[in-house]
């Protein structure tokens, strides 16, 4: 499974990453800035790292990833993340795109866990929805078969 | 160009409001090619976006280009009535924006 490679975590890049994410709590707990260097990340432990300090998200069963089996076309992916937990951020990573990391929705303290939107998948992938909720990070993943891909023509 | 545009919808269901927005956007993401020319495109698309409620942003979106082209997004939030006016923004990867606002029904 691809798990053991999603759970293996990159101490050393952690430690940037705290700084990092430190550094982005803007007033509100809102992310101030683009996080260039998460989306340039080629995988997610990299990604991961420099998004939110962490590489080691706890699976939980409260995180639903709703999208389809099978995505005829893999341009357009609709993919809806929710959870019961307040949620201070939502990240959604496709592992193997180019740049895993697709987007990032960091919530206001009135928002519901709750999002809703369309990926690109330039194959058969497993999708991976990171919460950071109290400070933890958890994580759930479904795998999506794409049958055309999304990043070609 | 497309032309910047972004629909809002926005409605009360119980205490929470719906918010469902589409954005026109090419959302290109530098790996495609031009068939003609082949040149590799440009990426261009939308880096982030904004949503507000009375001067609180409810969401915050950071999006790569694995976000599909003409973007939809939807999310919930508590705390606003009908009538309350949303904002939302996006800002891309050369400088463009576009801003848009809708009242919630």
């Amino acid at each position: 499974m691809k798990r053991r490679t999603f759970l293996k975590g990159t101490v050393a890049s952690g430690m940037l990453g705290v700084a990092a994410s430190a550094g982005l709590l803007a007033p509100r707990r809102v992310l101030a800035a683009w996080p260039e260097t998460a989306f340039a990340a080629k995988n997610i432990d990299e990604a991961l790292s420099t998004l939110l300090g962490d590489t080691t998200p706890s699976t939980s069963s409260d995180i639903k990833i709703k999208a389809p089996e099978i995505a005829e076309n893999g341009a357009v992916v609709p993919i809806t993340i929710s959870t019961g937990m307040a949620a201070e951020s939502i990240s959604v990573l496709i592992a193997k795109n180019p740049s895993p990391l697709a987007c990032s929705f960091a919530l206001g303290g009135s928002t519901l866990g709750f999002v809703s939107t369309r990926v690109k998948m330039g194959e058969t992938s497993d999708l991976i929805a990171v919460v950071k909720s109290g400070g933890k990070l958890y994580s759930a993943k479904k795998t999506v078969k794409v049958t055309i891909g999304g990043c070609g023509g | 160009m497309a032309k910047k545009k972004i629909r809002i919808r926005a409605k009360m269901k119980g205490d929470v409001a719906e918010v469902k927005t589409l954005m026109s956007h090419p959302m290109e993401t530098g790996f495609r090619k031009n068939k003609k020319t082949g040149k590799k495109i440009p990426p261009h698309f939308i880096k982030e976006v904004i949503c507000e409620h009375k001067g609180n942003k409810v969401l915050v979106a950071s999006w790569g280009v694995a976000v599909s082209k003409n973007p939809y997004l939807s999310f919930k939030f508590k705390g606003a009535a009908k009538g309350d006016t949303i904002t939302i923004s996006w800002n891309d990867n050369k400088g463009e924006s576009a801003t848009a606002d809708a009242k919630v029904s």
